[in-house]
């Protein structure tokens, strides 16, 4: 007979709000008919939700000892680890949501008025002309950061299966709403929403296999299941592996990494900041709690897919980033490498990397938004003097250090961060994580993510040499515009000043992420 | 006590903030608060010498010690013993001279200007927090930290190619450094662990264990062999030469690379004694290589700056066979030539580069006869450039020969062989003495100006100071025995065994 689960409300606060907070901001579409205000309202909404929810997480986090609470019919689990990923989200969320509301100073938005008209169709125009705003966004945003939320605190499979969906819908409709160059936003969005459906599939189908094999869908009792059986069934390494295939494509990793390129160079910018940083911190923070509780007995058997992939996404990603010309796709590559970087940190099955691999994302994160929050700014100026798209050719950057000094150096800030540069927050980032992998034994692989580091270092300087070492085209002095937003920023500065703060004075938040570095199973 | 090393950090590092925040009116005076700083530093590191308790030169002095990042093991640990000083001294003399040699280099555009000093006060502030840091991590940061502001001074200033030399640059500093890195992690778990892990007091003497401690060892040695630069990681160095700007290059050559035998000594020799010994019959032989092919190179230079990188790619292989020979008179006197070749190729790229201002080539075909009409330059040049050669009477010929003479015991063959390239060195000095200022006087140089006052004051304080340690050494050796004598028991030990 069906029992209905105990909900414990109290212990679900920060998810709870944000989601309900989406969930407003949808009617809000419907009732508010003014367009501005509508926009503020809604921006209002996501921005309070959020700090409310992060205001709770760390409520929760000062109340909880180590031991934190098991709820939802032993579904998802509150513990430090969760709560770490929550705080990181919303912040991330934040920032994300900051960006959405950046406007350039001729008032035109990231996104397309209306997402149901086709491309250069008569109703765009018209739409256009109204004077539209997409303000869904904001409540799409807030469900996304709720999916993530519950990505990063779920024990069970299946539910672990709902949140990836209920995070990752909203981000293929985000993806599809870019305001110029529609078509390749929905082709950047078409591609992550078949690609992202493909691997769904296949997790859910390792998930059946690991039910066959074991009879449950938590991750304790698949643990206690694989140990309890003497002879390793293949049912469990071939279901595992799916399993971790379906949260390897969130990550970004290769090979499951083709639709990065495209759908962070389709979307919005605003979109792929937040996209960048959020849903690697959600997949990474998934595949710690999936790999190190349910699937750590299977160690020995999953070590290989993990050197494999990290190996082959820090070549490729580094590789391929450096013969872009497209900043967008350039850092889409990086991002890859990135997640090969992430997964050094996992390989060895150090326990250190339960600190290593949140403090990674954070330092990673705040430099992704930050380095697509300069990119919103930068712009193409037409012969008349109106501001056009970002200006995401390389080439165009030059000599960008000479006229917006302040600008430029917040990106090479971010660029050396990527780089793994002392001082800045990359450094510690990538010195944790390769701290995991030794303690784990897995130093060659440390030694070809150095190699790769050093390489890597090569495009991200290249964008330096172009901004601040290249003299300024002459028929381009006059093709590019600064324009900034109030929001946009803020969010630069804030992202600046963290990732130099963490770079120098990391201690504070190890603390925390040390305090976090205990799973709860939810048995 | 006076915390003098942190002051002498955080005050370049403070001057560099002033210069980059420097309202448009205010830069052309950039140059008078650049010097004024490195003035007081220098100021600074006077009292320290005389500070300095020279009975126990060996043992760390100006100590501070504050916990930084407790969780993974890194403090910020300073202290200096006579090798750390003598760098330290280096460092702080040559900076103010660079600023007055390039005191016209920017006129007409103050910006540029001060934000040439900007990051040359922000060097300094690097290489002197490096000399004087008693914490692995620390002295790892600050030592990939650095390459930042000398990655922009070399691509920002300098001569056409100078986008490729800077990335060439940091490319292989950064191989070298990210090698490290893995060094530096593995040391945190081999080690004692803990919230001073880093530490070297706690670190030395640590067993690490054959293996870990030979990759280790190599992990660290190569990050300094590319930065001291060795044959055959030195490619970079010729590069950066002829395009960086002179007081770049100078201040490049002159103090940091010397990171790179420092770290040999006091990291290298100190934590992994055993794999030192392991490794210095084949380390010597690539010393060697350099001493031979750096000269070889040099005499085969048409460009005077590239000429000049050469000759110290050669110099550089004295200093390490004089370390990797274990003996107390070569570790004596390579200690003791990184201070020499400090100023003697310090002073060799400025006057080279007071030289190269005069005609705007850096060309020896271009010169000839210079000496009847610059007299006093012509005779500056040559004393600077006898002093590379290792002339008796200046300081660099003590210690080549401390080197030598020292090393000749354990390593007959190296001896024998390095001594060619001193010889060598005779050859590329003096020959390019006699393109660019014998014979008759070339079309067009008639009127080329004398040494000024300015340029005067840069140069002969540099000369005269390898004079005075030429003819009274103990002056300096006094500060680096001890310290040379605590490395070698340690190596010697590991030896015999």
């Amino acid at each position: 007979m069906f029992t209905a689960p105990e909900i414990s409300y109290a212990a679900f606060a920060p998810t709870i709000i944000v989601l309900l907070a989406g969930a407003v901001g949808i009617l809000l579409e419907a009732i508010i008919r003014t367009h501005t205000t509508r926009r503020h309202v809604q921006l209002g909404l996501a921005l309070g939700a959020m700090v409310a929810a992060a205001g709770t997480a760390i409520v929760q986090w000062a109340t909880y000892d180590a031991a934190g609470v098991v709820a939802q019919a032993g579904m998802f689990v509150m513990d430090r680890q969760a709560l770490a990923w929550h705080v990181m989200l919303l912040v991330f969320g934040i920032l994300g949501v900051l960006l959405f509301a950046a406007r350039t100073r001729a008032g035109e938005e990231a996104f397309t008025p209306l997402g149901s008209t086709a491309p250069g169709s008569e109703d765009e125009a018209e739409a256009r002309r109204r004077g539209f705003e997409l303000t869904e966004v904001f409540p799409l945003a807030l469900f996304a950061v709720g999916g993530m939320m519950l990505f990063a605190a779920t024990v069970d499979f299946l539910a672990l299966f709902v949140a990836l969906e209920v995070f990752s819908l909203p981000l293929y409709i985000m993806v599809a709403l870019a305001r110029r160059k529609r078509l390749l936003s929905h082709e950047g969005a078409l591609k992550y929403f078949l690609l992202g459906a493909f691997s769904s599939a296949i997790y859910l189908f390792g998930v059946a296999l690991l039910y066959g094999a074991t009879g449950s869908l938590s991750y304790a009792d698949v643990a206690a299941a694989i140990i309890a059986l003497p002879d390793m069934s293949p049912l469990f390494v071939i279901g595992a592996v799916m399993v971790l295939v379906g949260l390897l494509f969130k990550l970004g990793a290769v090979p499951f990494h083709t639709w990065s390129p495209d759908a962070y160079q389709g979307a919005p910018t605003p979109v792929t900041a937040f996209m960048a940083a959020a849903t690697k911190a959600a997949a990474a923070a998934a595949l710690l709690r999936v790999v190190f509780t349910a699937l750590f007995p299977l160690e020995w058997e999953l070590n290989w897919l993990i050197w494999t992939v990290a190996i082959l996404s820090m070549v490729v990603g580094t590789v391929l980033a450096l013969v872009q010309t497209d900043l967008k796709r350039m850092l889409a590559y990086s991002s890859v490498a990135h997640a090969g970087f992430i997964l050094v940190a996992f390989a060895g099955f150090s326990p250190q990397a339960l600190s290593a691999v949140p403090f990674y994302l954070l330092t990673y994160g705040l430099a992704t938004i930050g380095a697509f929050a300069v990119l919103t700014q930068v712009r193409e100026k037409a012969v008349d003097g109106t501001v056009g798209a970002e200006a995401t050719r390389l080439g165009q950057w030059a000599g960008l250090g000479k006229r917006e000094p302040l600008l430029a150096a917040s990106m090479g800030l971010f660029l050396l961060s990527f780089a793994g540069i002392p001082l800045t927050a990359g450094f510690i980032g990538k010195f944790q994580a390769f701290a995991a992998a030794i303690d784990g034994g897995a130093w060659p692989l440390v030694f070809v993510a150095v190699l790769c580091s050093a390489a890597a270092a090569f495009f991200y300087v290249r964008l330096i040499v172009l901004m601040f070492f290249t003299d300024v085209p002459e028929d381009q002095e006059e093709s590019i515009e600064v324009d900034y937003h109030p929001y946009a920023r803020v969010v630069v500065w804030i992202t600046a000043a963290a990732v130099i703060l963490l770079g120098i004075l990391p201690g504070g938040v190890l603390t925390l992420f040390e305090d976090a570095a205990t799973l709860l199973t939810g048995l | 006590m006076f915390p003098f090393l942190t002051v002498l950090v955080a005050l370049p590092a403070a001057g560099a903030a002033v210069l980059f925040a420097l309202p448009e009116g205010a830069r052309a005076r950039a140059r008078e608060v650049a010097l004024g700083v490195t003035l007081l530093e220098l100021v600074l590191g006077v009292v320290m010498l005389t500070q300095f308790d020279l009975g126990s030169a060996g043992t760390q002095q100006f100590t501070e010690m504050y916990s930084w990042i407790p969780q993974i093991g890194a403090s910020w640990a300073l202290g200096v013993n006579g090798f750390g000083l003598s760098m330290i001294v280096l460092a702080l003399l040559l900076t103010p001279l660079v600023i007055l040699a390039g005191w016209r280099d920017d006129e007409g555009d103050a910006t540029r200007g001060s934000r040439y000093l900007a990051l040359v006060l922000l060097s300094q502030a690097f290489m002197v927090g490096i000399f004087a840091a008693r914490d692995v991590f620390l002295f790892y940061v600050l030592f990939e930290a650095m390459l930042i502001p000398l990655y922009f001074l070399i691509g920002s200033f300098g001569g056409a190619q100078r986008r490729y030399a800077a990335v060439k640059f940091l490319i292989f500093s950064l191989v070298g450094g990210l090698v490290m890195l893995v060094g530096v992690v593995a040391l945190y778990f081999v080690g004692p662990g803990g919230e001073h892990a880093y530490l070297i007091d706690n670190l030395q003497g640590t067993d690490f264990g054959t293996t870990a401690e030979r990759l280790i060892f190599l992990a660290f040695f190569l990050a300094f062999a590319i930065k001291a630069p060795m044959v055959p990681v030195h490619t970079w160095l010729p590069t950066v030469a002829e395009t960086a700007r002179v007081g770049t290059t100078a201040l490049l050559v002159a103090v940091l690379d010397k990171i790179g035998t420092f770290g040999m000594l006091t990291l290298c020799l100190v934590l992994f004694p055993e794999a030192s010994a392991w490794a210095a019959p084949v380390i010597i032989v690539f010393a060697v290589i350099s001493v031979i092919y750096g000269a070889l190179l040099a005499i085969g230079q048409r460009d005077m700056l590239r000429l000049v990188a050469f000759t110290s790619v050669s110099h550089f292989g004295i200093m390490v066979l004089g370390i990797f020979a274990f003996q107390p008179t070569s570790v004596e006197g390579a200690a003791f030539y990184m201070f020499n070749h400090g100023l003697s190729t310090g002073a060799l790229f400025l006057v080279v580069g007071f030289l190269i201002r005069r005609t705007g080539s850096a060309d020896v075909a271009d010169y000839g006869g210079l000496q009847k009409v610059v007299p006093v330059l012509a005779g500056t040049f040559l004393i600077i450039g006898l002093s590379a050669l290792a002339l008796p009477g200046l300081s660099p010929f003590v210690s080549e020969i401390m080197v030598l003479v020292g090393a000749f015991g354990v390593a007959k063959t190296a001896v024998v062989i390095s001594a060619l390239g001193v010889i060598l060195a005779a050859l590329y000095v003096l020959l390019t003495y006699q393109k660019v200022f014998t014979g008759p006087t070339r079309e067009g140089l008639e009127s080329t100006r004398e040494l000024s006052v300015r340029e005067r004051l840069v140069l002969w304080p540099l000369i005269g100071l390898m004079l005075l340690l030429g003819f009274l050494p103990s002056l300096a050796i006094d500060y680096l025995r001890e310290p040379s004598a605590d490395v070698i028991p340690v190596v010697s030990a590991e030896v015999a065994e």
